[in-house]
């Protein structure tokens, strides 16, 4: 946990505490949560249900704000939603009425970008994305895992600098899943992206993160913080993989 | 599953009304005290209507007359429902200002059936066609106002964090989620707000219009010229199918994205 570094974080979360009112009572739904993330890392959130994960992920992309604490990009406090901080929702959250172009090109457009340039970004990242054939369908035409695809092009073609997943792919069944899973990867390191990844799914954590980001509830908090240093890509019948699982299996059920 | 042939369902639709016209003709032709005259008398009453050379009598060739004054108060009072529900609706639904002032207002009047506004109307607007518009407006102002004030209100929460996620400013969201978003139920409230406008055209024109469809019906009861109500009923029947048809066609197009209409 104590890995200090000199690098500037590109996010910074500093004692960040959340409450929410309910039923005339406080819950808290995150505790003192501190966690720094360097620009390019891929970094998974794991942990049991209820345990802050969307929590966290919302705070940082600007759709809550913290009870206490700062979240910092690039130590500029977060002020609302941005376009340098994209979320892909585990419901996908496209636009039904544009077609699989447009709401890629929706972000380029929506910050007044030339039309002309839109449209070659829109090109751009359905072709970067496989859905060159699908390039004018609805959204209501698609398979989940087209939609999902759609939704992550969206947020590269808006040149996020930070991408927010929560859980993008639960939804998928496992064939789809593993391909969504090494696309992502090869997209992540083309761009150079930074990554912060919610799953229920150690395996999926382990398959792609650099560091794992283990909670645990009542109240949400972070429990322990594991670096991953196997190489991609990694194999999951592996002894240091099957290592690693047993570990992460262990800090989930709290023995830490 | 079987194939079907293009023809099929145009031909299952046209059943129906064949047989009841058959049963109308058993029913009616060749009897001396018939109240109803039989379909022939009012296809060639019809005719004569339209086109005249049958009988050349006061009716004749006045129909394309009668017509248009009915459509043009029916689109036209539902034009002006139109113009004005849709940003009131908007309004009411996305402003809570507005809302908690004039939504109460708007319920409580809601009840009251348009033909209730009939004395009222011609007070205020005297007999004629002027009644006969603002009945219209009326008719057609609630289901516009209604679905427009759901529509806009039931927007996702989900598409406004993906808007601003994506850079779009607040002021922008309307135009770009609110409205497209709504359209299925703002198109759903003009349907029938459009609908309901020739329903009520007809009531309207019972009250003292010189022409409209309402008005030659009421005539042709007044001289007992039987024929004539029911041309005027078909003429009203086939006048509304073809501007909902019309109105579909075009929300086919613009709602081609909803898995509902597309
Ligand atoms: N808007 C809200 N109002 C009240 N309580 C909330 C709200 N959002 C979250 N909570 C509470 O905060 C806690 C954490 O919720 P959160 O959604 O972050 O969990 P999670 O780790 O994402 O769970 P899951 O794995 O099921 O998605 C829960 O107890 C939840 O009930
Ligand atoms: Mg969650």
């Amino acid at each position: 946990m104590n890995r200090t570094s000199m690098v500037e974080p590109i996010l910074d979360v500093k004692n960040v505490t959340k409450r929410f009112a309910f039923n005339n009572e406080t819950v808290t739904a995150l505790a003192n949560a501190n966690l720094r993330i360097e620009k390019g890392e891929f970094v998974c959130l794991i942990g049991p249900s209820g345990c802050g994960k969307s929590t966290l992920l919302r705070m940082v992309a600007g759709f809550e704000t913290a009870s206490e604490g700062d979240l910092l990009m690039w130590a500029k406090p977060v002020q609302g939603p941005g376009p340098d901080r994209g979320m892909v929702f585990q419901d996908y959250g496209l636009f039904p009425w544009l077609t699989v172009a447009r709401n890629i090109g929706f972000g380029p457009a929506a910050r007044g970008r030339p039309t002309r340039e839109v449209r070659a970004t829109e090109k751009r990242f359905v072709e970067m994305v496989g859905l060159t054939r699908f390039a004018d369908a609805y959204p209501h035409q698609l398979s989940g895992g087209m939609k999902q695809r759609v939704a992550i092009a969206r947020v590269l073609a808006n040149e996020a600098e930070v991408v927010l997943m929560d859980e993008p792919f639960g939804a998928l069944d496992a064939m789809t899943r593993e391909r969504l899973q090494a696309e992502l990867l090869e997209i992540w390191e083309a761009q150079k992206l930074t990554v912060l990844f919610v799953t229920h799914a150690i395996e999926e954590a382990i398959v792609l993160a650099d560091r794992v980001v283990v909670m645990s509830p009542g109240p949400g908090r972070i429990v322990a913080d594991e670096r991953i240093d196997i190489p991609r890509p990694r194999d999951p019948t592996s002894p240091e993989f099957n290592a690693l699982r047993r570990r992460l299996s262990s800090l989930l059920a709290g023995h830490h | 599953m079987t194939q079907h042939s293009a023809w099929r369902g145009p031909a299952l639709a046209a059943a129906f009304p064949l047989l009841a016209l058959v049963a109308w003709h058993l029913a009616t032709s060749g009897r001396a005290y018939s109240l109803i005259p039989p379909p022939y008398e009012v296809g060639l009453e019809l005719w004569d209507l339209a086109f005249g050379g049958i009988y050349d009598d006061a009716f004749s060739e006045t129909l394309q007359t009668h017509a248009l004054a009915s459509m043009s108060r029916a689109y036209g009072g539902f034009a002006l429902a139109a113009a004005v529900a849709l940003p009131l609706g908007m309004l009411i639904g996305r402003v809570e200002v507005i809302r908690t002032m004039l939504d109460p207002t708007l319920q409580l009047l809601r009840p009251v059936p348009v033909t209730a506004w009939l004395p009222l109307a011609m007070i205020v607007f005297g007999l004629g066609p002027r009644s006969a518009f603002f009945l219209v407006f009326l008719g057609a102002f609630y289901p516009v106002l209604i679905n427009t004030i759901f529509g806009v209100r039931s927007v996702e929460p989900r598409l406004f964090e993906a808007a601003a996620m994506l850079g779009l400013s607040p002021s922008a969201s309307f135009t770009k989620v609110v409205l497209p978003a709504s359209l299925p139920s703002i198109f759903t409230g003009l349907r029938l707000g459009l609908g309901l406008s020739w329903v009520v055209i007809v009531v309207g024109e019972m009250t003292g219009v010189q022409t409209g469809l309402g008005a030659i019906i009421m005539e042709a009861r007044q001289l007992s010229r039987t024929d004539i109500v029911i041309c005027g009923m078909a003429v009203i029947g086939v006048l509304g199918f073809a501007s909902d048809k019309l109105i579909m066609l075009l929300g086919q197009w613009l709602l081609r994205w909803s898995p509902q209409h597309g």
